[in-house]
């Protein structure tokens, strides 16, 4: 087991550079998810950890190695592919067996690290199988279980769950979940899946044009993204962002419509200041509906009409124009709202966000 | 009559149709090959019998026996042409896969400059007629000392098989997905470690027919050998069926028979490495 350091980490290819100089700490066991639309360098990234790509400069520690020039084999990671990469001439158990084999363990060992490793994937009865005959599902599991079986310092999942279909998954995510509970070791988790990086991960990275935005526990970057960018990335559906003026206490939208300036921001800006005003779905709701949020609630009240609705069955997606933009909002105990009809909206404004039209950064402190 | 069961007699003709097609064509495919087994089998006569003799009246091994008898008893040094032709073929085959493999490799998997115009060059060589080339490469070899020797036609056929064994081979790894080697690198594989575990078993059938190309070219070749040998010393089978020639006749049958003589190892080698032809081995590595 052991910690993974990147310290001003550069990627280029010619002169185009993808990874700029980013910098990440990965505690031991630790579950850490990069997460970030596609061409923001999380794969990358993982690649350069796994020395599958070489770096252009920074260090990269693993454990208090320093591992920049080691070829992989020499870096003690084990690798799940999104393809998953199996060996098609080789028996689930082969594939399993191969790292052992070509580090030179003896057959007994090798085939009692297998029994292990087959035992807690479930993958006993597909031993003697080629990778051909198994379901999407199984490969993935026998991907895992060839990383599982040489007990790696660390694991990398290269967007491992991307090629299954949506069922199977949200159950391989909660067998990673308790694999990583069993196994108890470091892993770095490429995904471009907000939520599988929210449901499985201890710390988020996300990442955008080679950049690191945010790092943080889920419910942190989720409460307080520090930027526009991870407001809108985390979270599903995604965060109401607007562009706003402020003047006299209040946030004046493009067509003149305002909401008042929520309390906690109102020290932080300036009159005639361009912000972002940002609120979640789920704090902006037909009035009755929402979901309570304490005393401290700061909420206010629009009469709005309805363009859309999705009905979700416990809870309706409501669709409403507000100054000139449309607002997702969460109705809970929904009922029935035709498109047209006016109705009260409730904006909880102390769970709003602010960013900066120009930084585009949080305004909280 | 229903629908049902003028769609079934359709599928009956159309079924039928296929198999008198596919016999056709393999009949014309076959039947030279038929024809030549036959015509060493019969006197000269009936080969030259004009309307063709279509049934042979008698058969006999007369042509394989004079053929092995020794020169002055219509012989011809079968033993010596065959060595040679076989020490070329199968040196040049090893020689040419060896490259191919490396160069096929290279172009599948890495990216240099200048990739797209070497290997369009390597594909030009090929449009080259190989008996221009003769005349040009009789000149060489006669300067270097090398015509008549196992070497000059060694290296000149793994000129001509190279292109072909690095184009083949280049598709048959592009087949393989690279994350299967960079698989086996994290699994603790050198670079050549993963390419012999586990690129080279996968891309092995692409391998075997890109040989089988290179040794029935080889071993067929007859417009640079006839060139470049002069004797026993390097003369290969092709270039013997020319000994059946005198000034004023053709030994038809003898010709027939050496053919047949030069069939039988390329056809057995071709049904062994067969096996290995399979397709689809890489299936299952990757998503699908």
């Amino acid at each position: 087991m052991a910690t993974v350091s990147l310290k001003n980490l550069v990627k280029k290819y010619g002169s185009l550079e993808v990874v700029h100089a980013i910098n990440l700490d990965v505690a031991d066991r630790e579950f850490v998810a990069l997460v970030g639309p596609s061409g923001c360098g999380k794969s990358t990234t993982l690649r350069m950890i796994a020395g599958l790509e070489p770096i252009s400069g920074g260090h990269i520690h693993i454990g208090d190695r320093e591992v920049n020039n080691l070829p992989p084999r020499q870096r003690n990671i084990s690798m799940v592919f999104q393809s998953y990469a199996l060996y098609p001439h080789m028996t689930v158990a082969e594939n399993m067996g191969f790292s052992l084999k070509i580090a030179g363990k003896s057959q007994d060992q090798i085939a009692s690290a297998v029994a292990d490793a087959a035992k807690t994937l479930g993958l006993e009865e597909l031993l003697e199988r080629r990778p051909s005959q198994l379901s999407g599902g199984q490969r993935q599991r026998v991907a895992m279980g060839r990383a599982i079986v040489r007990h790696p310092d660390v694991f990398l999942f290269d967007e491992p769950l991307s090629n299954l279909d949506a069922k199977l998954r949200m159950q391989m995510r909660t067998e990673i979940k308790k694999l990583h509970a069993k196994v108890q070791s470091t892993v770095i988790y490429v995904t471009h899946d907000q939520v599988e990086a929210m449901t499985l991960a201890d710390r988020i990275v996300i990442m955008r044009d080679g950049h690191i935005e945010q790092v943080g526990p889920p419910e942190e970057v989720f409460r307080r993204p520090a930027t526009r960018f991870v407001a809108g990335f985390i979270g599903s559906p995604t965060m109401n962002l607007h562009n706003a003026v402020v003047s006299d206490g209040r946030l004046v939208f493009g067509n003149g419509d305002t909401l008042p300036l929520p309390g906690q921001f109102r020290d932080r800006v300036t009159a005639g200041q361009k912000v972002i005003f940002g609120l979640r779905p789920d704090d902006l709701y037909p009035t009755g509906h929402g979901i309570h949020s304490g005393e401290a609630a700061e909420v206010h009240s629009v009469e709005v009409p309805v363009s859309l609705t999705e009905p979700l069955g416990n809870e309706t997606l409501v669709f409403a124009e507000f100054a000139g933009q449309d607002w997702i909002s969460r109705m809970l105990n929904p009922k029935t709202l035709r498109s047209g009809e006016r109705i009260s909206l409730s904006f909880d404004l102390s769970q709003s966000h602010l960013f900066d039209a120009g930084t585009e950064k949080s305004l909280r402190e | 009559m229903d629908e049902n069961q003028t769609n079934r007699i359709k599928q009956i003709l159309l079924k039928i149709g296929h198999l008198v097609g596919l016999f056709i064509a393999m009949a014309i495919i076959c039947l030279p090959g038929l024809w030549i087994v036959l015509s060493s089998l019969r006197p000269t006569v009936e080969i030259m019998a004009k309307p063709p003799v279509w049934i042979p009246e008698s058969l006999s091994f007369d042509a394989y026996i004079a053929m092995f008898s020794g020169v002055g008893q219509g012989g011809i040094p079968v033993l010596d042409y065959f060595r040679n032709s076989i020490i070329i073929s199968v040196t040049s085959t090893v020689i040419a896969l060896a490259i191919g493999l490396a160069g096929g490799y290279a172009f599948a998997r890495y990216r240099f400059r200048g990739k797209t115009a070497i290997f369009l060059g390597f594909m030009l060589t090929r449009t080259v007629p190989g008996i221009a080339l003769s005349l040009p490469l009789f000149f060489v070899y006669a300067k270097l000392g090398i015509i008549d020797t196992h070497f000059g036609l060694i290296i000149a056929y793994v000129a001509l098989n190279v292109p072909f064994t690095v184009w083949l081979i280049d598709g048959f790894f592009r087949q393989v997905p690279r994350d299967l080697a960079e698989a086996a690198q994290i699994d603790g594989c050198t670079r050549w470690q993963a390419f012999w575990q586990v690129e080279f078993p996968l891309a092995r059938s692409g391998i075997a027919s890109a040989g089988i190309f290179a040794f029935l070219i080889s071993w067929n070749e007859f417009a640079l050998a006839s060139q470049l040998t002069r004797s026993t010393n390097s003369k290969t089978l092709p270039v013997g069926l020319l000994d059946y020639t005198a000034e004023f006749t053709i030994d038809w049958r003898g010709m027939c028979a050496l053919a047949v003589v030069m069939i039988i190892p390329a056809l057995t080698l071709t049904f062994i490495v067969q096996k290995h032809l399979v397709s689809g081995l890489t299936s299952g590595a990757v998503k699908g």
